[in-house]
């Protein structure tokens, strides 16, 4: 008992601070804009730009240099008037589709977008064949149970019966 | 019928194996350049402190293939390529031009290649990472191969090995110099 105690005091200490440090923030107050709507979109944008050193998290979440740069430059074009799109497309045209999260639809990536659907069709199209040779196959194989097999089984179920009740 | 359906996992399985096999080779973090083929951004970087020339895109547009190698002090793998650097800068009969990239300290660039030698034609300082970012840099070091147009013709992301040098980066060089 004061192992298992002491076991859970463990987990508690390794996994409580680890628990209070989560909901950090990699933008820094000195990055905000002064401007509530522009700031607003600066993290619209932000979240759907990947960082590139780290590859599987947002600018907005990265606290890579270089992520913390992007941030920056994000908020001088919303200043400068660009659209969210422009603003987009300027990190684009430097670093490519990769940067970013959410990848468009055009023809190098058909593949990319079709697979999910053309997965669940499949997947359907076995479904689908799977029932229809059970259906035909399913009149040839025996449904029934021998005389031998009812036998053992009444003899199995009786005796479990009588375990039952005599508990 | 039946012959058909069980060989389609083996066929999967065949397709997947190419796939896998083809890719081994390549490094997944490696993120493919846009700016292949297209011009150098336009650009103009302050010297180092002391120097009389900084680097500015007219430096890359001269007519002769030319190298721009972005490094930075605070880089170790900038420091294991270094030596490669000055023999590209050797034997290459082309200017490598250095883009010193997002120091702490604009000193640092100087102390660094006075220490460790300087192979560069001209060193520009790129204190803030803005023409880092127009160059599309992501991870220190880079080096690009720039055409005598002053378009950008390759880059290598990651340090120079010897390997990158004399099988990439010369070939590429001599290719472009025609």
């Amino acid at each position: 008992m004061i192992r298992r105690f002491k076991l859970v005091f463990g987990a508690l200490a390794i996994l409580l601070p680890v628990m209070a440090a989560s909901p950090a923030f990699a933008v820094n107050p000195d990055e905000m804009l002064s401007n509530p709507v522009l700031e607003e979109r600066a993290r619209e944008i932000s979240k759907e730009l990947r960082c590139l050193v780290c590859q599987n998290q947002s600018i907005d979440d990265s606290d890579a240099e270089l992520a913390r740069d992007l941030r920056v430059l994000v908020r001088e074009r919303l200043i400068a008037g660009d659209d969210n799109e422009e603003v987009i497309d300027y990190i684009v045209a430097r670093y490519g589709d990769y940067v970013l999260l959410n990848p468009p639809l055009k023809p190098e990536t058909y593949i990319l977008w079709a697979s999910p659907v053309v997965l669940v069709l499949l997947a359907m199209l076995a479904v689908f064949a799977f029932y229809r040779r059970k259906k035909r196959d399913g009149s040839t194989a025996s449904a029934s149970l021998s005389k031998d097999e009812q036998a053992r089984l009444d003899e199995l179920l009786g005796t479990s019966k009588d375990n039952g009740k005599s508990e | 019928m039946r012959f058909s359906i069980a060989v389609i996992p083996l066929v999967l399985f065949a397709a997947l194996a190419g796939v896998f096999l083809l890719n081994i080779d390549k490094d997944a973090s490696v993120v493919p350049s846009v700016l292949i083929d297209k011009p150098a951004p336009e650009f103009s970087l302050p010297p180092l402190p002391g120097r009389d020339h900084g680097l500015s895109r007219a430096d890359l547009t001269k007519g002769n293939v030319s190298v721009l190698n972005v490094f930075a002090s605070w880089c170790i793998p900038c420091r294991a390529e270094h030596p490669l650097i000055k023999r590209l800068s050797r034997e290459a009969s082309v200017p490598v031009y250095g883009l010193n990239y997002k120091e702490k300290d604009p000193q640092d660039g100087v102390k660094w290649l006075d220490e460790l030698g300087d192979p560069y034609a001209a060193v520009g300082m790129d204190i803030s990472g803005r023409t880092g970012i127009d160059f599309g840099v992501y991870g220190v070091p880079e080096t690009f191969i720039i055409d005598g147009n002053g378009q950008i013709r390759y880059k290598h992301v990651g340090p120079v090995t010897v390997e990158v040098l004399e099988k990439v980066l010369m070939p590429k060089i001599e290719e472009l110099k025609g």
